[in-house]
């Protein structure tokens, strides 16, 4: 019997995690977990993923674990997915499974290393836009006029555009995703997991401690980040763009919520100015119209 | 055996070659490029069976050294000066994660100033991560202390990843003729298996997460001991290689006519060699004085220079490293390992050729001549010299 959305049954994350409650990285995990299976090593920098772990000698990883520096995921999965090859290993996968301060910042140049080698990973960010690790600061992934502990009236930059620059090295896959469509983040997963080379997964994974939303409110702020256009669900492909198909809807503007719908759970974008707000949604607005400019839909 | 000439770091790539490395991860820098060029040709002709990885910097050298050795393959790295010194995160990775992995690092000053040659600011920065060291004073020991290296790293009783040093373009960039033993040989003497802690998918472990304080303390303690281990099978595995191959290089040290000697040098790396010659100079000028090269500096020979330095008046020790502010560093564990003797000789300490001045034999020896007229009425000298 399978779960909804067509999802195993079969748990690699077990009971006994120490995440926060309603954390959106770690259901992330367990959708990744399971579309991977048990030949799977996860190669872990520091981020708040090092601390769902749990205490040593306990784990609650039903799959291989390593635990490096925060800035070497990409290289040490290169590390540990080439000596597999050469020692004879077949049929696994080898995941870099870091936050977007460890992948937008510290550690893009491995990340760009191992990209540019083509090296046989799969990469991913889980976002949740800042340093949850360290008590929310902010990192080049926080949204524009998100407060953090360092952006204390409100971030004034862009969130870099990560894919871009990763499929920029010509990768044979690099997608992103989001929560709230699991079935989507599945397949995803799943058709990395069958590419050989550099696979890169970008998933948007609500953070409600950072985010300042309540717990039972993670799957909701990601279906919203979708629905307002925030969150583009959208694959590269050896260099050609796909939409996902439950994203087709919200690229026409008139089917997407305001982005109020978004941001008002969130007490991290309270003091944002209308002026940060009117940047945002048109950010939101280019970056769309981009995204049909280069699928060839218009 | 074939005999080639060979310069050091050609020979440090012959040994990774003769090792039958899996993984080599590695990034250029002067002085050691020559190593990665050539270890990218024996690659590529398909003469070496492994991966080699062209990583973006070394922090990422090492790193994938890390993840290979997780794996259980064996794997090789080399750098020098800024790469060692970008390296030393993920150096106390490696040593806190009990990895074998081999390094040669081709010692060069570090910056600012820039400077492309010899001396030990770059490895001695890293003495405190974990990693054994052994520095070489001819390319033959160079070859001979990777293969060693690769034995005493993976035996379970150590399982400490080792640094083999020497000096950029002093040994680098000289030739040699080296003994290259047939790589049968080598694998029989230190054969490859795969470890019992490797990445297993039908048993996972979580390697690196969390641990408590109490536990920490313990991992710590265990890393200690064996690096206090590795002094029993550094012993065990020269001799077996001594037996096989008919070299010796000393164990942690290697002596140079101190049975009768009254007065010691003490010295590292390819300064070794020029105190050996130093010593035959100051014995025709009828002096007796002996010679001590530390090959180990981690772990330390502290048993080994206490019994060999107990008798003598003096001991003048030649360090290539300057911890600013104290002085030599060789000399301050000299004196350390000497403190128990009831009646410890007079320690001169003195660092000589940073950033690669030179310092011939007979400039040691000059030294030596001053230790000997005041060494009754000083006991301890602490002095960084400009030759
Ligand atoms: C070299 C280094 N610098 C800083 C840190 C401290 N640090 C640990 S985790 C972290 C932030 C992680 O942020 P992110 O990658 O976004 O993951 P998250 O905590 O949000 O899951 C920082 C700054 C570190 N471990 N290593
Ligand atoms: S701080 Fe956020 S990302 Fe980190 S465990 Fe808690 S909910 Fe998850």
């Amino acid at each position: 019997m399978k779960l909804p959305f067509g999802l195993p049954r079969e748990e690699f994350l077990l009971p006994g995690h120490t995440a926060c409650p309603g954390c959106g990285a770690t259901i992330a995990l367990r959708i990744v977990m399971k579309a991977l299976g048990p030949r799977t090593v996860f190669v872990i920098p520091a981020c708040c993923s090092t601390v769902i772990q749990g205490i040593f000698p306990g784990s609650s990883f039903a799959v291989p674990v390593v635990n490096i520096p925060f800035e070497a995921a990409a290289a040490v999965a290169a590390g540990v997915s080439a000596a597999l090859e050469q020692l004879g290993e077949k049929d696994f996968s080898v995941v870099a499974w870091a936050g977007d301060g460890g992948t937008f910042d510290i550690g893009l140049q491995a990340l760009s290393g191992a990209a540019e080698r083509n090296d046989n990973i799969l990469y991913i960010c889980y976002d949740n836009e800042m340093y949850s690790n360290t008590g929310i600061q902010r990192s080049s992934a926080t949204p524009i006029g998100a407060w953090t502990t360092t952006t204390p009236t409100g971030k004034r930059e862009h969130k870099k555009d990560l894919l871009r620059i990763v499929s920029a090295h010509h990768v044979p896959y690099a997608a992103t995703a989001t929560i709230a469509f699991p079935k989507d983040l599945y397949e995803k997963v799943r058709k990395a997991r069958q590419i050989r080379g550099f696979k890169f997964l970008h998933i948007l994974t609500p953070c409600p401690v950072g985010w300042r939303f309540d717990a039972s409110k993670t799957v909701e702020i990601s279906r919203l980040a979708v629905q307002t256009g925030y969150w583009a669900l959208y694959e590269i492909e050896h260099g050609k763009l796909r939409i996902s198909p439950a994203f087709t809807p919200y690229l026409d503007k008139s089917r997407r919520k305001p982005i109020d719908e978004f941001l008002k759970h969130q007490l991290r974008f309270r003091t944002m100015t209308p002026e940060l707000k009117a940047e945002l949604e048109r950010a939101i607005e280019e970056g769309i119209e981009r995204l049909k400019r280069e699928a060839e839909l218009v | 055996m074939s005999t080639e000439i060979l310069n050091g770091n050609h020979t440090a790539a012959y040994a990774a070659f003769l090792c039958d490395v899996d993984v080599v991860a590695a990034y250029p820098i002067t002085p050691q490029t020559p190593v990665v060029e050539l270890i990218a040709e024996f690659v590529e002709s398909g003469r070496l069976k492994a991966r080699f990885i062209r990583v973006e910097s070394e922090h990422s050298a090492m790193s994938v050294c890390v993840g290979a050795a997780f794996a259980g393959a064996r794997t090789f790295t080399a750098t020098a000066s800024q790469g060692l010194a970008l390296m030393h995160e993920v150096l106390h990775w490696a040593a806190g994660a009990r990895l074998p992995i081999v390094m040669c690092n081709v010692n060069r000053a570090l910056g600012s100033p820039w400077s492309i040659w010899a001396d030990y600011s770059d490895s001695a920065a890293q003495r405190d991560t974990g990693w054994l060291q052994v520095y070489c004073k001819d390319n033959q020991e160079i070859l001979d202390s990777v293969i060693q290296g690769y034995r005493i790293s993976e035996d379970s009783r150590v399982l400490l990843p080792v640094m083999v040093c020497y000096e950029g373009f002093i040994l680098s960039h000289t030739y040699m003729p080296v003994h290259l033993p047939p790589r049968e040989e080598i694998l029989d003497y230190a054969p490859k298996k795969k470890p019992s802690w490797a990445l297993n998918f039908d048993a996972p472990y979580t390697h690196g997460n969390l641990v408590l304080p109490v536990h920490f303390q313990h991992l710590r303690r265990q890393m200690h001991e064996a690096m206090q281990m590795a002094r029993k099978v550094i012993v065990e595995a020269v001799d077996e290689f001594r037996k096989r191959f008919g070299r010796f290089h000393g164990a942690l040290v290697e002596t140079y006519q101190m049975e009768d000697a009254e007065h010691a040098i003490v010295s590292i790396g390819s300064l070794g060699a020029e105190s050996f010659l130093a010593v035959d100079l100051l014995r025709e000028e009828g002096l007796r004085v002996g010679a001590v090269r530390v090959r180990f500096y981690r772990p330390f020979p502290s048993e080994e220079l206490r019994q060999l330095l107990k008798e003598v008046h003096s001991v003048t020790v030649f360090d290539r490293f300057a911890s600013y502010g104290k002085g030599g560093m060789l000399s301050v564990e000299v004196r350390d390992a000497l403190f128990e003797l009831k009646d410890p000789p007079a320690v001169h300490g003195y660092v000589v050729g940073l950033g690669g001045v030179d310092v011939p034999y007979t400039v040691l020896a000059d030294f030596v001549r001053r230790t000997v007229k005041d060494y009754a009425k000083v006991k301890r000298r602490e002095e960084v010299i400009m030759l």
